[in-house]
């Protein structure tokens, strides 16, 4: 059991891109542990590898050498379809540019991740629509993104990010394109889905408006954690303005 | 899983119509192509062979002139007589009957209307080598051949032409100019329907040899002489035989070439089926090219398409798609994509071949099996054009694929 104490645990992860005289450290040997339902803001300038830090633990990319155990998983030992499969499990992503599918139905976008589940229709519809709603867009299920603002567009995009109930949400930059009323809605929404329903968040940002909102700040620096220290004092999300309808978990 | 994939890639198709459309028409044409052209060229083979048959089975044709060339060469050589026919029943055996025929082109008149046919002018045994029967009427009688009596068998054409009404009903009896003689119609040819390829053999006016003679081509001869077999005849001996009798009646010495020829029905035909098949394979060749291109563009507009998704393919693969899914997923977009194209040519196909075969008159005889073939075809296209893209897709580095602009 106290091997999975932890969530997330990084162990001397290094990651190297290029040979020889274009070789570039993007990360050094980094320890980091994060525990479930924790919400973590990684900050740094651009370069300092919080990105590539971030893409490790989404396991999207594996390290070049080190350790990485995610719930009690050695993902460094996995292949690529391994990795999908352990992400369409238990990882949700939220981009800085929605990265949602032109042309199509809020509904359809949300149930994208419970197809490749292999969900039946029924299963993804009623998912989808509690999503939406969770998010505050009950209602809106047919609208496409071309119809909907910046918000609504993130907001459907968490959606999608929540609806196979992930342990984890990872979220880069997510209010990078919105504009600050926006970007607290955002905050506001990540934070009720840490406080209520226990996913974990780990957000990439390099605002401290929004960096306020965590409970624990992760900054980079040249490859390396700078600091990292609990935050006293989060913003707690108004939650307001936004109606909550509960998703339980399995 | 496969159902879901499946409806994945149609709603991509779903979303870009218009693309969509543009990508399959390379398809569509190649499919409604190849297999209008089969069609027709089959239904053109079909119309040679029912031309061929009805002119009558065992049948041979002796004309003047070589085999080789164009019939222009006939001028100048003598033609045949009356007693050549007559010589070749007593001499050779296996001969059913002969039939001296002339002809010349005329215009009828009658009831008030004229219309230019062709005049026949032959025996009785004529009718039964051509596989002729009455619709009503009576054939030639003895004395009428052999005194040219004014007397005449008229095709359905001609009847329709010049008495109008239904079948039967009009014409028997009745008075026909021919040049400068009226001959009374005391019969009607059962129709042969259209012979395909535009020749009409109901358009013409049968009277007896004599009459032709003697009336409007001035000649004792005649230009062609129809031989009919016995059933089970070697018509290789009896054509040995025949060439051999004409030669001495015609007093050809050992160095003179023939000058006749000597034509077997079953070798027309097969020479003419064998020719249109020639004609369809080649066009259904050039068609299959297009179908190739099609392919191409489908293949071209896969890569463009995968190249302008790549971050819904980064995004698809960051939620979890495993590799083969999204491969299966381009996959099946190409292959329904050229599927669809395959199922839009058949449907154009049916339409102009239809349509074609009806202005060109030949058959129009549905094909299943090229049909079919078309359809497996183009959807082997999408497998095959579509799998490189899809696998281009597939093998994406999500990380970089997000990072697309």
């Amino acid at each position: 059991m106290s091997e999975h104490a932890y969530l997330i645990q990084l162990t001397a992860v290094t990651k190297r891109y290029g040979e020889g005289a274009s070789e570039l450290m993007a990360l050094n040997g980094i320890d980091l542990t994060i525990k479930a339902g924790e919400f973590v803001a990684i900050m740094g300038p651009s370069g300092s590898g919080k990105s590539t830090a971030m893409n490790i633990l989404g396991c999207l990319d594996t390290p070049t050498s080190g350790k990485y155990l995610f719930k009690g998983t050695h993902v460094e030992t996995l292949s690529r379809d391994q990795r999908a499969r352990l992400r369409r499990r238990f990882l949700g992503f939220v981009f800085q540019g929605f990265n949602l599918l032109a042309r199509t139905s809020a509904q359809e976008n949300v149930e994208l991740p419970l197809l490749y589940r292999g969900d039946s229709s029924a299963v993804r519809l009623a998912a989808a629509k509690k999503a939406l709603a969770a998010v505050g867009l009950a209602g809106w299920e047919h609208h496409t993104p071309a119809e909907l603002s910046g918000g609504q567009q993130q907001r459907v995009a968490i959606a999608r990010a929540i609806v196979t109930q992930p342990a984890v949400v990872l979220a880069d930059e997510p209010t990078g394109n919105l504009d600050t009323l926006r970007s607290r809605e955002i905050m506001d929404l990540l934070v009720g889905l840490n406080r209520d329903q226990g996913i974990t968040v780990l957000m990439v940002t390099h605002e401290p408006d929004m960096a306020a909102y965590a409970h624990r700040i992760v900054r980079f620096v040249d490859g390396g954690i700078a600091s990292d220290e609990m935050n006293p004092h989060p913003v707690s999300g108004t939650a307001s303005t936004i109606e909550h309808a509960p998703v339980e978990h399995a | 899983m496969l159902f879901s994939v499946f409806m994945l890639a149609i709603r991509s198709i779903q979303r870009n119509l218009l693309r969509s459309f543009l990508t399959i028409l390379g398809i569509v044409i190649g499919v409604s192509a190849v297999i209008t052209m089969v069609t027709l060229g089959n239904g053109a083979t079909q119309a040679v062979r029912a031309q061929i048959s009805s002119l009558g089975s065992n049948l041979l044709l002796i004309r003047l002139g070589q085999r080789q060339g164009p019939g222009g060469g006939s001028s100048g050589i003598p033609q045949f007589k009356e007693a050549d026919a007559i010589s070749i029943i007593d001499e050779i055996g296996g001969i059913a009957s002969v039939a001296p025929e002339g002809r010349a082109a005329v215009t009828v008149i009658g009831n008030g209307r004229n219309w230019a046919t062709s005049v026949v002018g032959s025996t009785n045994p004529w009718f039964s080598i051509g596989n002729w029967t009455l619709a009503s009427g009576r054939g030639f009688e003895e004395e009428e051949q052999t005194a040219g009596a004014a007397v005449c068998i008229i095709g359905e054409t001609v009847r329709r032409e010049i008495y109008g009404g239904t079948t039967g009903q009009t014409g028997l009896g009745e008075q026909l100019r021919i040049k400068q003689f009226s001959c009374s119609v005391v019969g009607i040819l059962l129709s042969k329907g259209q012979g395909g390829m535009g020749f009409d053999q109901d358009d013409t006016v049968v009277v007896p040899l004599h009459t032709l003679q003697r009336r409007v081509t001035g000649t004792r001869t005649v230009p062609m002489l129809l031989v009919s077999m016995e059933d089970g005849t070697d018509s290789a001996r009896v054509k040995r035989s025949l060439g051999e009798l004409l030669r001495e009646r015609r007093k050809l010495a050992e160095s003179d070439d023939d000058n006749f020829n000597i034509l077997d029905t079953q070798q027309i035909a097969e020479a003419l089926s064998s020719t249109t098949k020639v004609m369809t394979t080649l066009l259904g060749a050039v068609a299959a090219v297009s179908l190739l291109v099609g392919g191409i563009g489908i293949m071209n507009i896969m890569l463009v398409s995968v190249t302008e998704r790549t971050r819904e393919i980064g995004l698809r693969l960051a939620i979890g798609a495993l590799e083969r899914e999204v491969l299966l997923q381009f996959l099946i977009e190409a292959v329904v994509l050229s599927a669809l194209g395959g199922l839009i040519g058949i449907v154009i196909a049916t339409a102009a071949s239809w349509g074609l075969a009806t202005i060109m008159s030949v058959p129009y005889l549905f094909n299943p099996g090229i049909n079919l073939l078309s359809l497996l075809f183009s959807a082997g296209i999408g497998v095959v054009f579509g799998y490189f893209p899809a696998r281009r897709a597939a093998q994406m580095n999500p990380i970089e694929a997000l990072r697309h602009e």
